[in-house]
């Protein structure tokens, strides 16, 4: 596998500056420098040279600026460019996203690798065919349309006559020099032999064998390793803890281990990662940590009670009519806590400042931002910060991978060595970025024929935080918000959009999130609490109504695209309709089934829920899951049935498991015995479906089942227990409280 | 003092680290091994397993001093291990474990995994039919953030499929 090997290659520069040696690379640098990575990007996103260089071999490297983050995009942009160059899989090679390398496609996030990602691979490799089959049409005397590509042979005529020419033979190991024609024809889906069927992940075999490189194996010569002191457990985002003493004494006795202070920020580095394990647990440092939090459990009482900015989402002029015209109205609330990224390898970065450069490696989501965030931290200019990706494990949004760069840049500012800094477990679940809780009101009101006619929703939280923990402590940097918009605040297309609503109100209620836990975008972020809110009243309709939830969902329905997903699961499940809570029983054990539809801001999903609720200990446990997601074009199949089981498992999860639990001074779930996450033993079955719609535009599928997932979920317990639970994750002692 | 020394997938290592240092650092900065991985340095989730004399035991938690004369197999020396075990001639690119994982396609960061596939073959090992109950108890310390379990549990009776036929 070259992936690594060629990334390291690529970074010429980088093997100056880190000195990388024999044994980090794999091997040694072989091939002569190349001006590609020698300047800071991002380079020309309208030139072909940008997006891939074809080699004499015949094979080309492609050059795409999304993350792989165990989600599969890599292999799956791959198929697009193989498609339109007309290549063979095996015949592209990747690098991993470098600043000086790679184009700045924006983040990893939002699912929008494909939807975002897959047209510009598209177009980028559609230039390059068109570019080449222009040279090879010359080069023959005849006309482009006479010209046919298998595995980037180009031939010309048939038979004996026929004449042919690799990519490699044409262009191999020259650039194009040539910007986008905008005239590249791309090929019509009907053509497509490698987009939209399943192909292998690319990156499986060095993880499965033990020989791939994540970044908290990167090791690079003459480097310190480097940890954070921190309290155990952040306070609220806007009350920065503030150092009144360190003694450096308490850790004299670890020879090779030194403290590095710069503000409020503290941290060790050693010659030896056990040396520096030790010197951060043994420092003795003083913290002047004052209450700042509502505990956990008093946390939703504050929040509904907040001075709040209000906006309406959407407004209804006409609401209260049609509630007071309303046959049934049904009502449901939502506590939802705030959840962990919790990835499952603590984030670390490797930094090497010098006084003039630095080169960062990092797993974070957006290479490009966090180079202007560190250079701003460096007082250097963008273009002297070099960042380089190195795949760490699955983050899931916005974890603590770029306040682990800024550590690491601080760390070895100060020593002037190279410094690896690797979170440990409690620095990651105690400073987490952690997905905001909610707290959602939902009505929902039906005409007597059972036709929602009037929907409404209000929902509070705060927005996410944009000032990184390092940077606060190091710098008094001030803790900043984003705006509360989009993802950030209620968002319509996970509440009842899906539905044929003639009167609709979505109401914002943003709070002061300096007063909270610092937030940011989780996984389908606000979703499951959302669509836990609204779906278990549009649940609670149908019952109401003695409707069957499926044939409910139905009834109001009209976009084919949601009946699409909402059947596709029903039909999986082989659903038999009846009334919610029609077949209630007595036993210890007692099992239901619900449907929910949802989805995050693109996409369609739909799911239906197994579940056995234990009434005598309140162990709740999934026992199927059945998930649809309709993404319009799925490049790779295979892959979105592992992100359908992905988002199915993580969503009983945190239905069942997780909550970010915190005192008035600090966060107190630290590992993961105090934030469990499912174990092998709560599994489910799960039945993933892609409802591909090949004509239509790929619009993501990373986290668009959760919201219906966590809604199936409710629904299933009402069935089971005809309890409407109002806060998640049910664990034992709230559902036997419910239950009572 | 006298010197410590593990035997490492089959080879003899002479250790320069600390004695008290976990074995998990001594395999990734000394001996630069990439199969066990940190995750806890608590022993909670399973990311940095070893077989040590056969037996799964979480390094972070292990000085090397406590592994001083005993035999420790990583991820890399599961292959190995296995053919040993079986008495094959020689040892397969993977472990069944592996190779089921592969064609499963379990996984998705595929950090747990170095935990998942020690863990589920010493389970084979143990238990060369193991059922579904068994197989998630003994798997059950094992954590998988990215939410893979239904694909590791059908890739570990795929690979109990595939060690039947193999002679021992």
């Amino acid at each position: 596998m070259s992936t690594r090997r060629e990334f390291l290659k690529t970074g010429g520069a980088l093997v100056i500056g880190f000195g990388l040696s024999e044994n980090i690379l794999g091997q040694s640098s072989a091939q002569p420098p190349t001006p590609r990575g020698s300047v800071p990007g991002p380079p020309d996103a309208r030139q072909i040279d940008t997006w891939l260089a074809i080699h004499s071999d015949n094979t080309t490297t492609l050059y795409i600026g999304y993350a792989e983050l165990g989600q599969g995009n890599s292999t799956a942009l791959t198929q697009i460019a193989a498609e339109e160059l007309d290549l063979d899989l095996s015949q592209i090679k990747l690098v991993g996203l470098d600043t000086n390398v790679t184009p700045n496609q924006g983040g990893t996030y939002s699912s929008a690798s494909i939807a975002r990602g897959g047209p510009q691979v598209r177009t980028a490799a559609a230039e390059a065919r068109f570019a080449l089959l222009k040279m090879a049409a010359s080069r023959f005397g005849v006309p482009q349309e006479n010209l046919s590509v298998v595995k980037g042979v180009v031939t010309s005529g048939s038979g004996a006559a026929s004449r042919s020419v690799t990519y490699g033979e044409l262009i191999g190991g020259k650039l194009f020099n040539l910007p986008f024609a905008n005239s590249a024809p791309v090929k019509a889906t009907a053509d497509y032999k490698i987009v939209g069927k399943p192909a292998v992940r690319r990156d499986m075999t060095e993880k499965i064998s033990g020989n791939y490189t994540y970044i908290q194996y990167v090791r690079v010569p003459g480097m310190l390793h480097g940890r954070v002191v921190r309290p155990r457990g952040q306070g609220a985002y806007g009350t920065v803890a503030k150092v009144l003493s360190v003694d450096e004494s308490s850790i004299a006795g670890i020879g090779g281990a030194r403290v590095i202070r710069n503000g409020d920020f503290i941290g060790v580095v050693a010659e030896t990662e056990w040396d520096a394990v030790r010197a951060a647990q043994q420092l003795k440092v003083t913290w002047d940590i004052k209450p700042s939090l509502p505990t956990s459990e008093d946390l939703y009482a504050r929040m509904r009670g907040a001075q709040t900015q209000d906006s309406f989402v959407r407004q209804s002029n006409t609401l209260d009519a049609a509630f007071k015209s309303a046959a049934h109205v049904a009502s449901q609330i939502c506590h939802g806590p705030y959840q962990s990224h919790a990835p499952f390898g603590p984030n670390c970065a490797i930094a090497d400042v010098k006084p003039d450069s630095a080169l960062v490696m990092s797993s974070t989501q957006d290479i490009y931002n966090l180079r202007t965030g560190l250079a701003r931290i460096l007082k250097l200019n963008a273009n002297q910060v070099r960042v380089q990706y190195v795949e760490g494990s699955g983050t899931y949004g916005h974890s603590c991978h770029d306040d682990a760069a800024q550590a690491a840049v601080i760390l070895s500012q100060s020593a002037g060595r190279p410094v690896r800094l690797q979170f440990m477990r409690w620095d990651e679940h105690g400073w987490d970025n952690y997905g905001p809780a909610h707290v959602g009101e939902a009505r929902v009101g039906a005409d007597a024929n059972g036709r929602i006619v009037a929907y409404e929703y209000h929902g509070w939280q705060h927005s996410w935080c944009t000032t990184e923990t390092s940077d606060q402590l190091a710098f008094g940097t001030a803790a900043a918000e984003r705006p509360g918009v989009g993802a950030q605040g209620i968002n319509p297309l996970t509440l009842g959009s899906m539905y044929d609503v003639p009167n609709y109100q979505l109401v914002n209620h943003k709070l002061p999130g300096l007063e909270y836990l610092k937030g940011a975008w989780l996984r389908s972020p606000l979703d499951l609490s959302l669509s836990f809110a609204s779906e278990q009243a549009v649940d609670q309709l149908a019952y109401l109504m003695k409707i069957d939830p499926w044939e409910f969902r139905q009834r109001n329905i009209k976009d084919p695209r949601w009946l699409g997903v909402l059947n596709a699961t029903a039909q999986a499940a082989n659903w038999k309709p009846r009334p919610a809570a029609a077949n209630l029983s007595t036993a210890k054990i007692v099992t239901g089934r619900g449907i929910g539809v949802g989805t995050h801001l693109a996409s369609y999903g739909g799911a239906v829920a197994e579940i056995e609720v234990n009434r005598e200990t309140g162990r709740v446990v999934a026992k199927h899951l059945y998930g649809a997601i309709d993404a319009g074009l799925v490049v790779n199949p295979g892959i979105v049935e592992a992100q359908i089981t992905g988002q199915l498992i993580q969503t009983a999860s945190r239905m069942f498991k997780e909550e970010v639990t915190f005192n008035t001074t600090n966060v107190t779930s630290l590992d993961w015995n105090s934030y469990p996450i499912l174990r092998f033993e709560e599994a489910p079955e799960v039945t993933p479906i892609v409802v591909q719609r090949l004509n239509e535009r790929s619009s993501g599928a990373g986290e668009e089942v959760m919201a219906a997932a966590a809604a199936a979920i409710a629904n299933a317990f009402f069935d089971a227990t005809r309890v409407r639970m109002q806060r998640f994750p049910f664990t034992p002692a709230r559902v036997l409280a419910a239950l009572k | 003092m006298a010197e410590l020394k593990v035997r490492v997938n089959e080879q003899e290592r002479i250790i320069r680290s600390a004695p008290d240092t976990p074995l998990l650092y001594v395999l990734l900065d000394e001996l630069e091994l990439k199969g066990a991985r940190f995750g806890c340095g608590l022993g909670q989730c399973g990311s940095c397993s070893v077989l040590v004399n056969g037996v799964e035991a979480r390094s972070c938690l292990t000085k090397v001093a406590d592994v001083g004369g005993k035999s420790v197999t990583t991820l890399e020396g599961l292959p190995a291990w296995y053919a040993v075990q079986k008495k094959l001639p020689k040892a397969p690119d993977l472990h069944p474990l592996q190779q089921a994982l592969l064609d499963e396609q379990a996984l998705q960061c595929g950090y747990c995994y170095n935990g998942m596939i020690v863990k589920g073959s010493e389970l084979l090992a143990k238990n060369s039919q193991p059922t579904d109950a068994q197989v998630r108890t003994a798997m059950n310390g094992h954590l998988c953030r990215c939410g893979t379990y239904p694909r590791i549990l059908k890739a570990i009776q795929r690979a109990a499929a595939a060690m039947k036929g193999v002679t021992k």
